[in-house]
Parts: structure tokens; C-alpha cells; sequence
């Protein structure tokens, strides 16, 4: 990680600001104009005191009298200035954050429709978390120097408005100043590059504390249960002392360089005092002169900070830059044909010699089979043998690494955006919800009216629930809504596929958390709708032979092949693993009924190939749905 | 399905209610770290603060002093320089000590305050984490503490610099002239007056960008989360015009701020240019009638920009300040939640080694401010039986399992293992003598082992393998890639859902209890491992007490007795064969169970 500020970073760096300064050039002008007011007014009211002292203050005192006019004069060039100076702070401030936040909005806008636009495979290969801080964290590190660097600008407008002000004045002053300010600016850059590893360092066991946190406080009951508190208290204590250890070091480096950085200009006021006493002695230069030297180098000693500051920032910018456009830069995006897939009857869904591999691994390998419209075909086969990953290619999902899925005999890789969907419904395993209402999550923006979401809650029966809810269809649910149990939250999901009437609705163990009665209910409703007007082919995965049952077909899948195919009760009777598998509750219950007396029976499921839980791949279909 | 549903979120944190002062004392008084040789780094602070003066004493001592006469005391000019660059750095080395000893304090009581807080979120029971979004409780222990810590070593900080910038200045001020003082004071009361409504402003604006932005981040977070969704059901253009809304409003949010900050921040600038001005025109008339010396007019001028940075900053530290203060009632809050199922600790009894009875005296529980969901049950659970324990959803099975496990306190009535008093045995023996495996088997990112080991810190990986050995999973672990070292991911998601379930179901019988408690711990499974787990589970449970909330047929027929729930009451008890042929509850769940195996 650049967390140093090396050339190379900094070359980087500049970059960075480069695209934002092209992206926003007005924002960005406007910005440097106002700072460059700021810059130059800020030496004016130095020039504008050192005449006020020169014209005003010393004639009076040395005189006893001044001149109203020059009186005025000095009151109007102080507030003047000052004015000037205070729009051209107001300015400064004000474009900065404009072009600070509005670059950042930019990239988040970017990386999000670019998050909508890759393909799922690539979601899979990313982290949640890397995904979420891409789109926040990173994409405000990158533009974090932007609020500095008009104020920077305007820094060096004010420097070289004061080095030639300075040379004008008297050239021994100027040298000290010229010695002064080089120092301050360096003292910056090596404090900013002391001190960038260790910031990093500590933003990192941070985020590191928080993680530990987070998984901790998400495995409580585990915890809990199992009593181990103290060592799960250890490790966050371990962390948290890391953590400690690493702001302290940050904060001795910023102990020593804060004070030094006080310190530098004001001992190069007192250096002025000393040559200035010199040059007053040989007449060179006035009292009102000496006045506004020193008042100058105060006056400069804060804002010539920012130059570090906009450095400090440097490195954490070129990091979340390159992540941000790693992100943008993602190529894999999925391709649409422009197939439509016109029709209202129950569509014909055809999968040809489909292969697919996460990685190296196979999942699905040469799977052949088709459903005729209307019909229903039932998925089976143990966990971790590619069901879920078998269904997501038929809403395209992912695509088939070989072979093609057909739906009315077109290609879905030829079909046109939104044409899968808007035929396809698919009811994953796990649940989503969005942070929205009941009937948002529904109908997901389709423009349905009540009646008809209220038709497929019915269908998922759901009806009763949700009309008990505090606001009906407008309760909110999701993360920070009302709390639904697994399997209310499941028949929201088959509600949400159900409202769409699509012509091919493919059930991934949609309904694993729904009590059995309740279950059966759906099912049922489900084979009268469709002998009614909601005509559907149907594909579903599962476990339960009363799902199965539902079916007209069977596809049994083991290590990612189609093993057999056919009615239920041709299956259970010509193919073993297929028998094993669906009847293992079955034979468990005549077995232990056989049992009674015989203790020594047993462990005849576990030796079958079906029995085998097909682990060979981990990390694969199961949670994908998710 | 069992586990959320029956919890409402009516038991959450209980801060006490204290003002912003008592708050700041409470606080300290938790991390003692703070306070020692606070003394030091306070004296420390203001020698640093003397540095300030150095500059206008120094202008004024030349032009009154050096400057007077007709030529430049130039030795006399030499002397005050050295004098006040050696004070420069002299204060520069107290400021260096002063960070240094605030930082090292603020940190280590800081960290301390986090693993309290850590510690005592663990500490309360399962009813009052889960009132609370884990999010909420996370941030309690960072981002509050962090908004502590800046506060400290920032604000607070400035704070007293600002404040004996101001006193030295003005002091100064005095000494040299007190019409010139006054006028500086009345030039800058006003803006003074109107901080405190300057900071109000910003701290609504800036509570709304935090809004805006926990806004955009959760849309952000459902575009990630809820990719396959999206995708599935076409929902990419809706997402994305939610996702520009989020943004934009976030963005406009952050401008609006801008805009105050960028409107506040300057006017001090005009209100010291004011200042000047006041002194420059009041000063020479003073200067005329010989009430004042030119340097310390002069010096005026450099004491009024002493003025400017801590009204700049007062702003930005006051607001500071409320967060901080806002921060540390957060994790008070944490800290001031008596855990409301709490160890007993050294007044508590060690339960003898030795298989489990439990015995439930007419036991009742009621969540906060809902209705009974447990009434009335009693019943004696003897030492090595398999009891299977049944029911609808909401029936009050999860309750049942948490209040034999004490995660939660029956409202009545009471619990007894071997004939103790659940509530007078210690964690420490508790915890290690009944575990329960939840239906979501959470898994800590890690190995598997790491997982497993879990269960019981000390196993080796024999111990670990012989464990799965024994519960018949040696097929399942030779098919991971990398074995026991394989993986799990965040959350375990690396792994099927059912794959987390053997996992936590190893870790529960690595940890070696006398009662196991399996909460639908096997529902995710395919039927076939599932058969092969439970007669595992037959034989590793033999000897030992075990209860199972049963989501199938076959628990209940392999158990010595079924529980029947129904609304919160046990409707029927006893074996499979007796209940099965009596007409009631079981019997209907039963037959659905039938109807759902074998259709």
C-alpha cells in the first residue's frame, strides 16, 4: 500500500487531481480565483497594517498629530483588505467542498452503475466489503485532497506575492524570509512522511478492531453458548492495543512536528526583529516597514500548512483512486441480443450440453434436458451437486461456460436486456429484502396495482401475515424495518416472483423455511393456479418428496451431471442415488421400527454414493443465491 | 425461523440519563488512566500557550524599548531576541511533552473503554443484543470511542488552548492599555454571542449528512448484497435511480454544510479587521494624548490576530464536543445495561461433572411488553434421556431451548439443573456443561479447525478429526479441499448452509457436554447426510442428556419422550408410539409431517 509520500505517489497524485481539475474546470477556476484573492489580500493586509503604522500610528506618536484623510485611508485599505480577504476565504471554502463532494457523488454514481452492469461472476470474486468501502471509503480518499488544494493554490499566490513584496521591501528581510518559509515548507514534508505510515497503519488495525467487533457481536450466541467470552474479550483486547500502541506512535510524531511548525516562524519573526534593528539602524528601511515584515511572516506562518496538508492526503488518494478504477475498468459485462421473447403461454425451456466451472473446479458438466410448457420438472441431488447454480444460468445469472439455455427455443445470451426477466422468475434459496415497503419488495417498480400484489401474496400465502402487519402493504421491511421470520420473508420472495406471472418460475428451495403445512398450502396453490389462468412452466429444487411429488418430471443431478431422468417412481426404481437420497427418512423410520430389537442394524445410507454430501467443491452454489 | 420472530425489540440498551457534565465525569471516572498527572499535561498546556505572546511582547519591547531613541538600541533589540527565542523553545519542548502525555493517556484509558464495552456487550443477554442492529453495537465501540479520542486530542485540547489564548491575550491587552482591551472585547462579543447558534446550525446540518450518508450507504449496501436479485428480476434501472437519489441528496447535504462553514469561518476575519481598525483609530488618539507607547499599539495589532483561530475553530470544537459527548453516552449506555440474566460469579455453584437433569417448575415467560409466549410448563427432564420437543412456529419450542440454556430468565416460576437453581450456577460451569447448537450455525472467519476448535480451545487436530470421525463426517471432510485447514470465509460463507450446520454441530459435541440442545440444528442438510448425523448423534448423545427441537418425524420417534407445544403450553408429553395414537396435537403435526415426507 502507498502510504508514503515518494516521488512516485506524488507523480500519481498529481495525476489524480489532474482528472479532477479537467472534470470540474469551472468549480475548480472558480475555486482558485477566490484563493488567489485570499492569497494576495492576506499579504495586502500585512502591506495595509505596515502603512497604517508607517502613516498613521508613528506621525501621531512622533508628531502628535495626523491627517484625517490618511486616517480614513488606513481604516478603509485594514477593512478593505480584510473584506476582500474574507470573500476570498468564503469563495475558497465554499468551491472546494462543491468540487470535493461533487467529484465524489461522481465516482459513486460510477462505481455503482457499474456494479449493476457487471456480471454476477464478477460480484462473486469480489467481497462484500471490498464492494461496499469501493463505493464510500475509497471513493471519498480519492478526492479528500481536493478540499485543500484551492487553499494550497492560494498558498502559493500569497508566497510569491510576498517573496516579491518581500525583495521590494529590503533584500536582507527577504533573505530571511526566504531561509524561513523553505524551512517550514520542508519540516512539513517530512512530517507529513513520517507520519503517512503510521496514519495508515492505525487506519488499518482500526478498521481491523472493527472487523473483530462486527464478527464477534454477529456470533454472540455462539459465543455465548459456548461460554467464551474471555477469549473472544482477548483477542478484541490484543487488537485494541495494537491499536493503541499505533495512535500514540502517531501522536508523538505529531507531538514533536506540531510545536516545531509553531514554533519555525515565529522564531523567523524574531530573526526579522534582529536583521530589521540592524537595517533601521542604517536607515535602509522604516519602522513601518519592520512592522509589516513581521506581520507578514504571522500572518503566513498557518495557511503554508496546507501545502502539507493536500501531501498528507496524497497517498490515501492515489490508493482509493486505483480502486475506484479498478472497479470502473472491470470488463465482463454481460452482452444483450435483441431476441425478444414474445407470448403469454407457459414457455418451453431447453438446457444443451451446459458446462460450467468456478475457477478450476466443475460444477456443471454436459447437462441435457428440457421442460415442455406447463409442465413440472423437479431439480434433486445432493448438496453442493450444482442445483443452484444449474438455475441462476435460466435468469442468466451467470452464463453457461459451454452449451446454451434455451427458452422458446431463442438463446437467452440472444435476448434482449430485460427480455429474461421479464419471462423468468426466480426465487432463491436465501431471501433478500429491500430497505423498502412491503409492496416496493413486491413488485420491485412493476407497475401493478394492489389487487394483483395482493393476488400473489395470497397465492404465497402470505395474505394473513402481511395484512396484520402494523401498516399492511406499507409497512416497511428490510434491515431497518419490521422484523419477519425466515419463512415469512421466503413467501414475500415467492410473492415477488409470482406477481411478475412469469411464463417459466424457477423455485431454488424457495420454501426451506416455511413450516410443512404451510408448505403444502403453497404447493397446492401453486398446481391449481396453474391449471387456471396463471399458467406457468414450473422448475423447482428440493428436498422434500412433497415437493417432488408436485412434479411430472425428475432431473437428478450428482457432481454436477444429470444421473437420470423421468417420473418420480421410475427414478426410485431404476436409479440408486436418486432412491437413496429422497427415501432416507423414509427407510430411517422402517428401519427403526425393524430396529427394536436389533440394535446392531444400521449404517446402510452411509456407505451409499448418494449419502455422500459431494463436498468436492466448497464455496460454490449454495450461498450464491444470496 | 424460530429464532427471530419471537424476540420484539422492546429490551434495548438502558442509558441513564445524565447532563453533559455528569456525562464527561462518569466517563473519566470508568478509564482512571485519564486522570493521572492530568495536573502535568494541564500546566504543560499552558506554558505551551505562553508561546503565543512571544511575538507581541518581542514587537513591542523592540519599538518601545530598541526603537525609541534616535538610533536602534540594536544589543538591547539582540537580547529580547534571544531572551524570546529561547522561551520559543522552551514552550515548543512543553508542547511536545504536553502531546505526548495526552496522547499516551487518552489512548490507553480509551482502549480500556473499548474492551469494557466490548466485554459488556457480550456480557448482556441474548434479548438485549438482539434489540439492538449489530451495526449500532459495533460502532459503540469504535467509531463512538474514536469521536472520544478526537475530541481529546483535538478539541478538547483546543478548547483550553483557544481559551488561554484568549486569557494571555487579553491580559496583555490590559497591561498595556485597557480602552484598547475593551474595544478589541466589544468588537468581538457579538460573534462570541453567536457561536453557540453558528454551531447549532451546523451540528443540524451535519446530522443531516450523517443521515444522507447512512442513507446512500444502505442503498449502496443493497445494490451489493442484493446483486442476484437485481439481476434476476431486471430491477437495475429502479436500483440505480434509488442509488442517484441517495447520492445526490447526500452530496446536496454536504454542500449545505459547506455553505455555513464557508459563510461563519470568514466573518472572523472582518470582525478582526474591524478590530484593527477600532485600534488603530481609538490608539493614535490615546497615543496623542500619551496614554499608550507605539509598540504596544503595535503590539495590540498582533495580539488581536490571537483572536482569530479560536473563534475560527470554536465552531468546529464545540461541535466536536457534542459528538464527543453524544459518544460517550452511547457506550455509557452500553456500560449502564445491567446484563439481565448475570453470572452469579463467585456466589454461584459449579454443577458436578455427570449427565444433566433439568427440571422446569411452572415455568412462564413474557417478552418485554408482549404477550405470554411460555405459561404454565412444567416438567422433569431425567439424567440420559433423549427428549424431542415439538410444535408450530411461535409455539414456544426457541423459548423453551433458551430458557434451559439461560439465555433468558423465566418471568416465573423457575428452572433447575441436578436441583440447583439455573440462575445460581456460574457460567463458567454452565456454559461448559450445556451447549446448545443454534439453527444458523455462525462460523468465525478462519479454518475449519479454527471453527471446531471453538467448541473447546485446547483440542488438537486429532481430537478435532477423531470428532467429526465420531459423528460420522470423515466422507465430508476428505471432499474439502484443503481439510481441516480449509477456509470458512466471513461468516462462514464459504460454506453451503448446511455445511455451516456440521460445522457448528462438531464444534457443540467438540466442547463435550453433559446435556446437548439442538435447536433445528440439522435443517439445512440433505436428507440423506441428515439421517446419517442423527443416528451419529444416537450414539455420541448416548450417556449424555439431549434435547432436540425437532423439525421432522424421525427425532421424535427416536426420542424417550416428545414434548407437544402448543401456544406456549406443553399439550401432550410422551413416547412417539403412545402420543401418535391419541387424537390432538401431535397427531395433526404428525400426519402434516407424513404428508410432507412421503406425499
Amino acid at each position: 500500500m502507498a502510504s508514503k509520500v515518494t516521488s512516485a505517489v506524488m507523480r500519481k497524485g498529481l495525476r489524480v487531481l489532474g482528472v479532477a481539475i479537467r472534470a470540474e474546470k469551472a468549480v475548480f477556476t472558480a475555486a482558485v480565483l477566490a484563493s488567489s484573492v485570499y492569497g494576495a489580500m492576506t499579504v495586502a493586509s500585512a502591506w495595509a497594517l505596515g502603512w497604517a503604522t508607517e502613516n498613521v500610528v508613528l506621525p501621531a506618536f512622533r508628531q502628535g498629530e495626523v491627517g484625517t484623510g490618511t486616517l480614513v485611508a488606513g481604516v478603509l485599505l485594514i477593512v478593505g483588505t480584510a473584506l476582500l480577504k474574507a470573500l476570498g476565504v468564503a469563495g475558497r471554502r465554499f468551491f472546494a467542498g462543491v468540487m470535493q463532494y461533487r467529484m465524489q457523488a461522481r465516482s459513486r454514481r460510477d462505481v455503482t452503475r457499474q456494479y449493476l452492469r457487471l456480471p454476477l461472476a464478477w460480484h462473486h470474486r469480489h467481497p462484500t466489503g471490498q464492494l461496499l468501502s469501493n463505493a464510500s471509503a475509497d471513493a471519498e480518499a480519492a478526492w479528500a485532497p481536493l478540499a485543500p488544494l484551492p487553499m494550497a493554490v492560494g498558498v502559493v499566490v500569497m508566497l510569491v506575492t510576498a517573496a516579491v513584496a518581500l525583495v521590494l521591501t529590503d533584500l536582507p528581510l527577504a533573505l530571511v524570509g526566504f531561509l524561513v518559509f523553505p524551512a517550514i515548507a520542508l519540516l512539513n514534508l517530512v512530517y507529513q512522511r513520517r507520519l503517512s505510515p503510521l496514519a495508515t497503519r492505525a487506519q488499518q488495525l482500526r478498521a481491523e478492531v472493527s472487523e473483530i467487533a462486527h464478527e464477534s457481536f454477529d456470533g454472540a450466541l455462539v459465543v455465548k453458548t459456548l461460554g467464551r467470552e474471555d477469549a473472544e474479550t482477548a483477542r478484541f483486547r490484543a487488537r485494541a492495543e495494537r491499536l493503541r500502541d499505533a495512535n500514540i506512535a502517531v501522536g508523538r510524531v505529531r507531538g514533536l512536528f506540531d510545536p516545531m511548525l509553531e514554533a519555525l516562524p515565529t522564531l523567523g519573526v524574531l530573526a526579522v526583529l534582529l536583521v530589521g534593528a540592524a537595517r533601521l539602524e542604517g536607515g535602509a528601511i522604516t519602522a513601518g516597514t519592520l512592522v509589516q515584515v513581521a506581520y507578514l511572516f504571522t500572518l503566513l506562518a498557518f495557511p503554508i500548512r496546507a501545502l502539507g496538508w493536500v501531501l498528507a492526503e496524497l497517498p490515501r488518494a492515489v490508493v482509493g483512486y486505483e480502486r475506484v478504477q479498478e472497479v470502473l475498468s472491470a470488463t465482463g459485462s454481460m452482452e444483450y441480443g435483441t431476441a425478444v421473447l414474445a407470448g403469454d403461454a407457459p414457455a418451453r425451456l431447453e438446457v444443451r450440453g451446459l458446462g460450467y466451472a468456478y475457477g478450476d473446479v466443475p460444477v456443471l458438466s454436459g447437462v441435457d434436458f428440457e421442460v415442455e410448457p406447463g409442465r413440472t420438472t423437479a431439480l434433486v441431488g445432493p448438496t453442493g451437486s450444482g442445483k443452484s447454480t444449474l438455475v441462476q444460468t435460466f435468469v442468466r445469472l451467470v452464463d453457461p461456460a459451454e452449451g446454451a439455455v434455451l427458452v422458446d427455443g431463442t438463446d437467452l445470451r440472444e435476448a434482449a436486456r430485460g427480455a429474461v426477466s421479464d419471462v423468468v422468475a426466480l426465487v432463491p434459496q436465501q431471501t433478500f429484502l429491500f430497505d423498502d415497503t412491503v409492496r416496493g419488495n413486491i413488485t420491485l417498480g412493476l407497475p401493478v396495482d394492489d389487487q394483483e400484489v395482493w393476488a400473489a401474496l395470497r397465492l404465497a400465502q402470505a395474505e394473513g401475515f402481511v395484512s396484520a402487519l402494523p401498516a399492511g402493504l406499507d409497512t416497511k421491511v428490510g434491515e431497518r424495518g419490521t422484523t419477519l421470520s425466515g419463512g415469512q420473508r421466503q413467501r414475500l420472495a415467492l410473492a415477488r416472483a409470482l406477481v411478475r406471472r412469469p411464463r417459466l418460475l424457477v423455485l431454488d428451495d424457495a420454501t426451506s423455511s416455511v413450516d410443512p403445512q404451510v408448505e403444502a398450502k403453497i404447493l397446492y396453490g401453486l398446481r391449481d393456479a396453474a391449471a387456471t389462468s396463471a399458467a406457468s412452466t414450473v422448475v423447482v429444487v428440493a428436498y422434500r418428496m412433497a415437493t417432488i411429488a408436485l412434479a411430472d418430471e425428475v432431473v437428478y443431478l450428482e457432481h454436477g451431471r444429470v444421473v437420470d431422468r423421468g417420473p418420480h417412481d421410475e427414478l426410485l426404481a431404476r436409479c440408486a442415488g436418486y432412491r437413496n437420497l429422497v427415501t432416507a427418512y423414509e427407510r430411517e423410520e422402517a428401519e427403526r421400527e425393524a430396529l427394536g430389537a436389533d440394535e446392531e442394524t444400521g449404517g446402510e445410507a452411509a456407505g451409499r454414493p448418494g449419502g455422500d454430501l459431494g463436498a468436492d467443491e466448497i464455496s460454490t452454489d449454495e450461498e450464491i443465491s444470496a | 425461523m424460530t429464532t427471530l420472530q419471537e424476540t420484539p425489540g422492546t429490551q434495548g440498551l438502558r442509558g441513564v440519563e445524565r447532563s453533559a457534565i455528569a456525562t464527561v465525569r462518569h466517563g473519566l471516572s470508568l478509564t482512571p488512566e485519564i486522570r493521572k498527572g492530568l495536573g502535568g499535561t494541564f500546566a504543560l498546556a499552558v506554558l505551551a500557550t505562553v508561546g503565543k505572546v512571544i511575538v507581541p511582547i518581542a514587537v513591542q519591547q523592540t519599538m518601545d524599548r530598541g526603537l525609541e531613541g534616535p538610533v536602534p538600541d540594536v544589543a538591547y533589540i539582540r537580547a529580547v531576541v534571544a531572551v524570546c527565542a529561547a522561551a520559543v523553545l522552551l514552550t515548543a519542548f512543553c508542547g511536545y511533552l504536553m502531546n505526548v502525555r495526552l496522547y499516551k493517556a487518552t489512548e490507553s484509558s480509551l482502549a480500556t473503554l473499548r474492551v469494557r464495552g466490548f466485554r459488556h456487550v457480550h456480557d448482556l443477554s441474548v434479548l438485549t443484543q438482539n434489540s439492538e442492529r449489530r451495526g449500532a453495537l459495533v460502532s459503540r465501540v469504535t467509531g463512538d470511542v474514536d469521536q472520544i479520542s478526537a475530541f481529546m486530542q483535538w478539541g478538547g485540547l483546543m478548547i483550553i488552548v483557544a481559551l488561554g489564548q484568549l486569557l494571555v491575550a487579553s491580559v496583555l491587552m490590559f497591561v498595556y492599555s485597557w480602552q484598547l482591551g475593551l474595544l478589541v472585547w466589544f468588537c468581538f462579543l457579538p460573534l462570541m454571542a453567536a457561536m453557540p447558534r453558528f454551531q447549532r446550525w451546523l451540528s443540524a446540518a451535519y446530522t443531516r449528512v450523517r443521515e444522507r450518508t447512512g442513507d446512500m450507504l444502505s442503498a449502496v449496501g443493497e445494490s451489493v448484497v442484493g446483486a442476484a436479485v437485481i439481476r434476476a428480476y431486471g430491477a437495475e434501472t429502479r436500483t440505480s435511480e434509488r442509488l442517484d437519489t441517495a447520492i445526490e441528496a447526500n452530496k446536496t447535504a454536504q454542500a449545505r454544510t459547506q455553505k455555513i462553514v464557508a459563510t461563519v469561518f470568514p466573518l472572523t476575519e472582518i470582525v478582526a479587521a474591524v478590530a484593527v481598525a477600532g485600534v488603530v483609530l481609538l490608539g493614535v488618539r490615546l497615543g496623542v494624548d500619551g496614554d499608550i507607547s507605539e509598540g504596544r499599539l503595535v503590539a495590540f495589532l498582533f495580539l488581536i490576530t490571537l483572536f482569530i483561530s479560536p473563534l475560527q475553530i470554536a465552531t468546529e470544537v464545540l461541535n466536536e464536543a457534542q459528538n464527543a459527548i453524544a459518544g460517550w453516552r452511547r457506550i455509557l449506555g452500553v456500560l449502564d445495561t445491567p446484563p439481565d440474566v448475570a453470572d452469579p460469579g463467585e456466589d454461584g455453584v459449579d454443577l458436578p461433572r455427570g449427565p444433566i437433569s433439568v427440571s422446569f417448575q411452572e415455568v412462564g415467560f413474557t417478552y418485554p411488553g408482549g404477550p405470554a409466549v411460555l405459561s404454565d410448563v412444567s416438567v422433569d427432564i431425567p439424567p440420559r434421556s433423549r427428549i424431542a420437543v415439538v410444535g408450530e412456529t411461535g409455539s414456544g419450542k426457541t423459548t423453551f431451548a433458551k430458557l434451559l440454556t439461560r439465555l433468558m430468565d423465566p418471568v416465573s416460576g423457575r428452572v433447575t439443573v441436578d436441583g440447583e437453581d439455573l440462575r445460581r450456577v456460574r457460567f463458567s460451569s454452565l456454559r461448559e456443561r450445556i451447549v446448545m447448537v443454534p439453527q444458523d450455525g455462525f462460523l468465525f472467519d478462519g479454518t475449519l479447525a479454527d471453527n471446531i476448535r471453538f467448541g473447546r480451545p485446547p483440542a488438537t487436530d486429532e481430537e478435532i478429526r477423531l470428532a467429526l470421525t465420531e459423528l460420522g463426517l470423515t466422507d465430508w471432510l476428505e471432499g474439502l479441499p484443503a481439510g481441516l485447514d480449509t477456509p470458512v470465509g466471513q461468516r462462514g460463507e464459504s460454506l453451503s448452509a448446511g455445511e455451516r450446520q456440521l460445522v457448528a454441530l462438531a464444534r457443540a459435541y467438540l466442547a463435550d457436554p453433559d446435556l446437548l440442545l439442538l435447536d433445528e440444528a440439522t435443517s439445512a442438510v440433505d436428507p440423506a447426510t441428515e439421517v446419517r448425523l442423527a443416528r451419529a448423534l444416537e450414539g455420541v448423545t448416548r450417556g449424555r442428556t439431549a434435547v432436540s427441537i425437532a423439525h421432522r418425524l424421525s427425532t421424535a420417534e427416536a426420542a424417550d419422550e416428545v414434548l407437544v407445544f402448543d401456544r406456549g403450553r406443553i399439550v401432550q408429553r410422551g413416547p412417539h408410539a403412545e402420543l401418535v395414537a391419541r387424537p390432538g396435537v401431535y397427531a395433526d403435526l404428525h400426519a402434516s409431517w407424513v404428508s410432507a415426507a412421503r406425499s
